[in-house]
């Protein structure tokens, strides 16, 4: 299985998530976002970080970028889109994903771990994982996910929200909301759920001595469904 | 010509920033300040003569880049 991992000026998650997919099996390149076009792929992604140094709003300058495009026709054509992090932001930012990523709630930078709850497993990402709830790390200033009540109703109704902030019990209450984001909401996918976009960190959870393993369950099957 | 934007966040979409500079001025000498909503200033120098033209052309630049309709609106000055 092929990936590619999207570069962009002031991206700082880019090697973690090559490391990740690597590890698990991907034959993974990096390519830059100046390029105008991606090599064969299974899977894209767009790593976390600060592209652009989050000039006019997080993810906006990435997301008409020179290589957006090829990653926009390679979404429409089915293909896999994970964006983490500031790569949920592009993906809000280029319309692939409904709604948008706000300052935090309290103005603060979070990072730490957090718990979320997988919503829905009939899709690539999550179909093999046994596990309801996730431990994985959020690092993030703009996580606060926000869409109009329209949008949210549509969301909802068509399985799109992803996974949501909770406690080790997989309870989602504002208690285990850890940035005002809009019904709990860590990560979302589009209609047909071949693109996701989440704030929590998967590539940060694959060392059993550093940090827990979810994010090694990922991964793996991950390629496993691909 | 030049053409001056401002994008501002909708009502009723939480402005935390806002939120906290109000809170600081209340804190100083001004307690009788209710809300501060805070936004963006844009001045874009545009190589072209006919204001409505201009004008034209920074409204789809608001569409496209300068502010996220999904939170923001934005105003032509």
């Amino acid at each position: 299985m092929k990936s590619s991992v999207i570069i962009f000026p002031g991206s700082n998650c880019d090697r973690d998530m090559d490391v990740a997919l690597r590890k698990f099996g991907f034959k993974n390149q990096m390519v830059w976002h100046n390029d105008a076009e991606i090599p064969k792929s299974d899977l894209i992604v767009l790593p976390g970080g600060f592209s652009y140094g989050d000039y006019l709003r997080c993810g906006s300058i990435a997301g008409k970028s020179k290589i957006i495009k090829s990653v926009i026709d390679f979404a429409n054509s089915g293909g896999l889109v994970l964006g983490i992090c500031n790569g949920f932001q592009i993906l809000t930012e280029t319309g692939l994903l409904p709604g948008i990523l706000q300052q935090n709630k309290y103005l603060n930078f979070i990072c730490k771990n957090v718990f979320v709850k997988i919503k829905n497993k009939e899709n690539k990402y999550f179909k093999k994982i046994k596990k309801e709830v996730l431990e994985l790390h959020i690092a993030h200033n703009e996580g606060n996910y926000f869409c109009s009540s329209n949008e949210l109703k549509s969301i909802e109704d068509n399985g799109q929200i992803a996974v949501t902030y909770c406690d080790h019990k997989g309870i989602e209450d504002e208690k285990n909301n850890p940035n005002g984001a809009l019904k709990n909401i860590a990560g979302i996918f589009n209609k047909d759920k071949n693109i996701l976009g989440m704030m929590p960190h998967p590539e940060r959870m694959i060392d059993p001595f550093l940090s827990g393993e979810d994010g090694s369950i990922f991964f793996k099957t991950l390629i496993e469904s691909l | 010509m030049k053409v001056k934007v401002i994008v501002t966040l909708k009502n009723g979409v939480l402005d935390p920033q806002g939120k906290a500079i109000q809170q600081t001025l209340n804190g100083m000498t001004f307690d009788n300040v209710s809300e501060v909503r805070q936004g963006k200033y844009f001045e874009i120098e545009v190589n072209e003569n006919n204001e409505s033209k201009a004008k034209s052309q920074v409204e789809e630049m608001c569409k496209k880049l300068l502010a996220n309709l999904v939170i923001e609106d934005f105003k032509i000055l």
